[in-house]
């Protein structure tokens, strides 16, 4: 079991490294906030271990700030990136509406 | 059921990894963000549907708990505050992750009767999440300001004293593992991770913290597969490593941007040396003051104007007024453009991001690449709260901190107009010769008021 785990390990983090060869960098940012949203998957370790019946009143504390925790993680994580990648859509057909803009979409930047 | 839920959680990662895919494309990452955002409630329901699930009541008090914390602060933060925010939220996965650890620890007896493998990724991941969750939290403070941004270092003795605390977290892992039974054992592993944390990233200077960031979401990614290997969950462990392997890369691109290299920013002190480094005798020189009506006028006959928004005009939200006189000046037949160095704001994209907000049309945002060979052709460079990333020194001397660093060629411009608060150095704490350069003009004040009383200069004009 450990092993056939480990085997999917390295296969993800080979993965992992061949996502991310080219971004532009404007992208960066929400890049790094949309990964930082994805690790919020320890909030599974919290419903795990919580569930499968911890009994003491320390246990059952640290376990309730660790699935709160996993949830901002989560929730926050996805939302922030949603909001900054939303600033860069929305310019689009606002700027059609100007003189100076054409509203073209955004050609991918180097 | 278990084989079921196993089939929802290879959905949810492969999810995770064309979300992510997606987000590497400007065109495709909205889209992919939601997709990935998917991918983690089809995980979370998958894992509720784990038979035999207690405790119905914590779990939902947490969720709601993080609910109740996580979209507020998600949904209002200023797009100026978000490198700290995507901080903060990487440091609770942190802790959550040191949290589970400690539990774990303490539910399975010292991990009695369980494979080796368990304790040692386990506590691996304790280690690691208590670095990043403290790590994150200075380099949140730092960057909120509610620390000091420049670095605060031990001087030499730093180094020494991070791998002591590393191997005392270590060793403390190492006799749990050898089977002595002791809460204080566990609590030794995660407080000297802690103070590990707050050591390594406390001498770093603001200006790295976004590489710092993305370097501890990387750990964070690393502790979550970790946490996966001990509870044997095939999602953490495919969504974990993802992040961390995607973490490095883009820990890396983002510090070749700024031409920094990773080890040189772990062993810190950016801007501490850099005082004594920087051009000795420059603030003997004299600055030039103008005034919003000689710079209105100067702007106003140039053919073109480009303008290089930094963090200043970002705190001072002044992205809103710079669009409304870029608006006058194009009325006026000026061509405008905006100069965007890749690390402009504080994050690479976080000038974008900010610009996009304020309607600023794409087309007029010019990567550093492409407008570094126009400045000999412009006429005005009107600088707005941007420091070091216009830093000649970066070119000429070899003995600056920031030599190196791919700056944008300001200099070049037949002139210079800064917007400046005062004339306090930059955030890497160092001295900017651009400003006593003969082609310069200072204009003292908040960036939002320098620009609307510019702006309404040029209406009477």
């Amino acid at each position: 079991m450990f092993l056939a785990n480990l085997a999917i390990l390295v296969l993800a983090g080979f993965v992992g490294f061949a996502v991310i060869s080219k971004v532009p960098n404007t992208l960066h940012t929400p890049l790094m906030s949309g990964t930082n949203a994805i690790h919020g998957i320890v909030l599974l370790g919290g419903l795990i271990v919580i569930g499968s019946g911890a009994s003491g009143v320390l246990d059952k504390v640290l376990l309730v700030i660790a699935i709160a925790f996993g949830t901002i993680n989560v929730i926050g994580g996805f939302l922030v990136t949603d909001r900054m990648l939303g600033m860069f859509k929305a310019r689009k057909p606002e700027a059609g509406t100007e003189s100076a803009g054409t509203g073209e979409k955004g050609s991918a930047t180097s | 059921m278990t084989s079921f839920i196993d089939v929802l959680y290879i959905i949810a990662f492969a999810l995770f990894i064309y979300g992510l895919m997606g987000l590497t494309g400007p065109r495709t990452a909205v889209r992919g963000n939601l997709i990935a955002a998917v991918g983690m409630v089809i995980a979370i329901i998958a894992t509720l549907l784990t038979p035999g699930t207690s405790n119905w009541v914590l779990i939902a008090l947490g969720i709601i708990l993080g609910a109740v914390v996580g979209v507020p602060s998600a949904r209002q933060v200023k797009m100026t505050a978000m490198p700290q925010m995507v901080a903060l939220f990487n440091g609770v996965g942190g802790g959550a992750v040191g949290l589970i650890a400690w539990v774990e620890f303490r539910t399975t007896h010292d991990y009695a009767h369980l494979a080796a493998y368990v304790p040692v990724t386990s506590l691996f991941a304790a280690i690691i999440g208590s670095v990043s969750f403290w790590g994150s939290l200075v380099a949140f403070g730092k960057l909120q300001e509610i620390l000091p941004g420049r670095p605060i270092s031990l001087g030499k003795p730093q180094q020494l004293i991070n791998l002591l605390l590393l191997l005392a977290a270590i060793a403390c892992a190492v006799i749990i593992g050898i089977g002595v039974n002791s809460q204080l054992l566990i609590v030794g592993v995660l407080v000297f991770a802690a103070v590990l944390g707050l050591m390594v990233v406390l001498p770093i200077g603001g200006a790295d913290m976004p590489v710092v960031i993305s370097l501890l979401n990387a750990f964070t990614g690393l502790s979550a597969a970790a946490t996966g290997l001990a509870l044997d969950n095939t999602a953490m462990i495919v969504a974990g490593m993802i992040v961390g392997a995607s973490g490095s890369i883009l820990t890396n691109l983002m510090a070749k941007a700024m031409n920094r290299s990773i080890p040189a920013i772990i062993a810190g002190g950016f801007g501490g040396g850099s005082i004594a480094a920087s051009s000795g005798g420059a603030t003997d020189q004299v600055v030039r003051q103008t005034s919003a009506a000689d710079a209105a006028i100067q702007m106003a006959y140039a053919n073109q104007v480009v303008i290089v928004p930094g963090y200043g005009m970002a705190v001072a939200q002044a992205q809103h007024a710079v669009r409304e006189m870029a608006k006058l000046l194009e009325s006026k037949g000026v061509e405008v453009k905006y100069a965007i160095h890749p690390v402009a704001g504080r994050m690479p994209g976080h000038m974008n991001v900010l610009l996009a907000e304020a309607d600023v049309p794409y087309e007029q945002l010019k990567e550093m690449d492409d407008i570094n060979s126009e400045f000999s052709r412009t006429d005005v460079a009107l600088v707005i709260g941007a420091n070091d990333v216009t830093n000649p020194a970066a070119r000429t001397n070899p003995n600056s901190p920031i030599h190196g660093m791919p700056i944008l060629n300001v200099d070049q411009a037949r002139s210079i107009i800064v917007l400046k608060r005062g004339m306090s150095p930059g955030f890497a704490g160092i001295e900017n010769e651009l400003y006593y350069d003969a082609k310069t003009s200072m204009l003292f004040g908040d960036a939002k008021s320098s620009v609307g009383s510019v702006t309404e200069e040029l209406k009477v004009l």
